[in-house]
């Protein structure tokens, strides 16, 4: 990064290293947003089609994405919730949302006591770099979440398409 | 005919937790594409995923377009007692697969 | 005819440039080395590699009877794992009969027409590469053993077309994989192009390819006309690529970005 320290013109590999250590500082910080402020409309709608007006607290769930994506096409994706899974006490659902795909939903999975352990994982499509965010409903109605921003490079020779 | 990969260990101790990997055939066309010609190409998708144990049902999944080609699921649930761990996929245009898998609990 | 003189005359163009830049065979790696973990567990386990539902189809259709002669790939050949053992390792092929070289899936499509007496299956199509990715397996961890001796010319002359500059970028395959082999090119590293995995599971095509396909991506990459596939080039580009990688593991079915 000496390059732009020091003002001399940037190469396009300084600029791609540049933003490569932004994406992994980006994703290693806490999201410093809530989870509502920064969505789009059709983000929202569909976070709201399942919490309907109850809060929702960041927490308790974990969100495991590659920092950097490989190809957006087949994205590992796994989501686990904090909770004893009991009869008294456990995950009901789990959902996940992508706010820049052409539609958020991504899987909603309803678990229950004898799931045994409130832990998914998927494989998943994202069109471009963007927040995936999990939603967890538990059994006494409570909504927990867990954001991550995720960077998704392109492969340079791209094949041509249908 | 869809063809499926089914991970989950033949025995397990009573009360353990056990993972279940499963990974099925299936384009998973999302429907936002077009041909080149223009022409849009219909969603094709598996929607539904479920699977039960020994007839009572531990996990259910509804999928997206977002999910990738040839869905890889994976779960967990209570190794409660022997029997038949049923995994069954739905979706567009009719498509149904079942997969069964046995486990031994001691 | 024209394209036997037109390989000719790219074989004399490009030697020099070939025999300074090869990559030196202990810097040799495969592109598994580059990957991030999450992708090489999916490779890794069985039950997670996507390539592994083609091995399965590969398997049902290897016991089932085809063509006129209504014989099955079994028929012949018994059980996979120990008659198909290696046999991928050495492909492409020398074909005496034919006089010439001949890769793994056209082999498939031979005893499909001379021996079950049936029409060939087509490239990329999904029994095709089901089969190639069950043969394929068998050989998963071998070394590639290629034919130098009597592959020469197809070496030779896929050697001449990977140092070659073709299409709108004037770009040859040596300045990506031979030259720039390592460093970054928009999100991805710029492999050594050997193709140890094939076919493999990739996840921008969200199915199984063969290395041809791989190359015709690379063909459209460099704004180059794509050869038709099974062509004479690709071919030859194969014998050269499995050569450049002789000695390395196979992966096969592997998963690649």
């Amino acid at each position: 990064m000496s390059a732009t320290d020091d003002g001399k013109k940037m190469t396009r590999r300084e600029v791609l290293k540049i933003t490569g250590a932004l994406a992994l500082g980006g994703t290693a910080a806490p999201a410093a947003v809530s989870p509502a402020a920064a969505t789009p409309a059709e983000m929202q709608a569909a976070v709201a089609s399942v919490v309907g007006d109850v809060k929702v607290t960041q927490g308790r769930v974990k969100l495991d994405i590659p920092p950097l994506v490989e190809n957006g096409n087949t994205v590992p994706c796994t989501v686990t919730v904090e909770s004893p899974m009991t009869a008294a006490d456990h995950v009901r659902a789990i959902h996940v949302f992508a706010e820049r795909n052409p539609q958020p939903y991504v899987i909603s999975a309803t678990l229950g006591p004898r799931t045994g352990r409130a832990s998914i994982s998927v494989r998943m499509r994202l069109r471009d770099s963007q927040t995936v965010l999990a939603i967890a409903q538990m059994s006494d109605g409570s909504f927990w979440s867990d954001r991550i921003n995720v960077i998704v490079t392109t492969g340079a020779c791209l094949e041509d398409v249908l | 005919m869809a063809r499926a990969l089914i991970n989950a260990p033949a025995r397990a101790r009573r009360g353990s937790v056990i993972e279940i990997k499963t990974l099925i055939s299936h384009i998973m066309e999302t429907g936002f594409r077009y041909t080149q010609t223009g022409q849009a190409v219909p969603r094709d998708i598996v929607t539904d995923f479920t699977a039960t144990y020994n007839g009572e049902e531990v996990f259910r999944a509804r999928l997206y377009p977002a999910i990738a080609a040839n869905p890889f699921i994976s779960f967990h649930t209570l190794a409660t007692e022997s029997g038949t761990i049923e995994l069954k996929w739905t979706g567009d245009n009719g498509f149904s697969a079942t997969e069964q898998v046995r486990i031994t609990v001691e | 005819m024209l394209r036997t003189a037109q390989l000719i005359v790219a074989v004399s163009l490009a030697v020099a440039l070939a025999a300074s830049e090869e990559i030196p065979l202990s810097e040799r790696h495969s592109s598994y080395q580059d990957m991030s973990a999450e992708t090489r567990a999916m490779q890794d386990h069985d039950a997670e590699n996507p390539g592994m539902l083609w091995v399965l189809d590969g398997e049902a259709l290897w016991q089932t009877k085809a063509g006129k002669a209504a014989i099955a790939c079994a028929g012949c050949h018994g059980d996979a794992e120990t008659s198909m053992k290696g046999v991928a390792a050495r492909y492409p092929a020398y074909d005496a009969r034919r006089g010439t070289a001949i890769d793994l899936a056209g082999r498939i499509n031979v005893c499909r027409t001379d021996h079950q007496q049936s029409p060939e299956l087509a490239r990329e199509s999904r029994d095709l590469l089901a089969l190639t990715a069950l043969v394929a397996r068998q050989s998963h961890g071998l070394p590639i053993d290629s034919d130098e001796a009597r592959l020469r010319p197809f070496i030779d002359a896929g050697r001449a077309i990977f140092t070659a500059r073709q299409g709108q970028l004037d770009l040859a395959c040596a300045h990506c994989h031979d030259a720039n082999r390592g460093k970054k090119l928009a999100g991805i590293t710029l492999s050594q192009g050997h193709p140890t995995g094939y076919p493999l599971y990739r996840l921008e095509w969200q199915t199984l390819g063969s290395l041809q396909r791989r190359l015709r991506n690379c063909l459209i990459g460099m704004r180059a006309e794509p050869y038709a596939y099974g062509a004479p080039e690709y071919i030859a580009l194969e014998a050269y690529l499995m050569w450049r990688a002789r000695g390395m593991p196979l992966e096969s079915p592997a998963v690649r970005p």
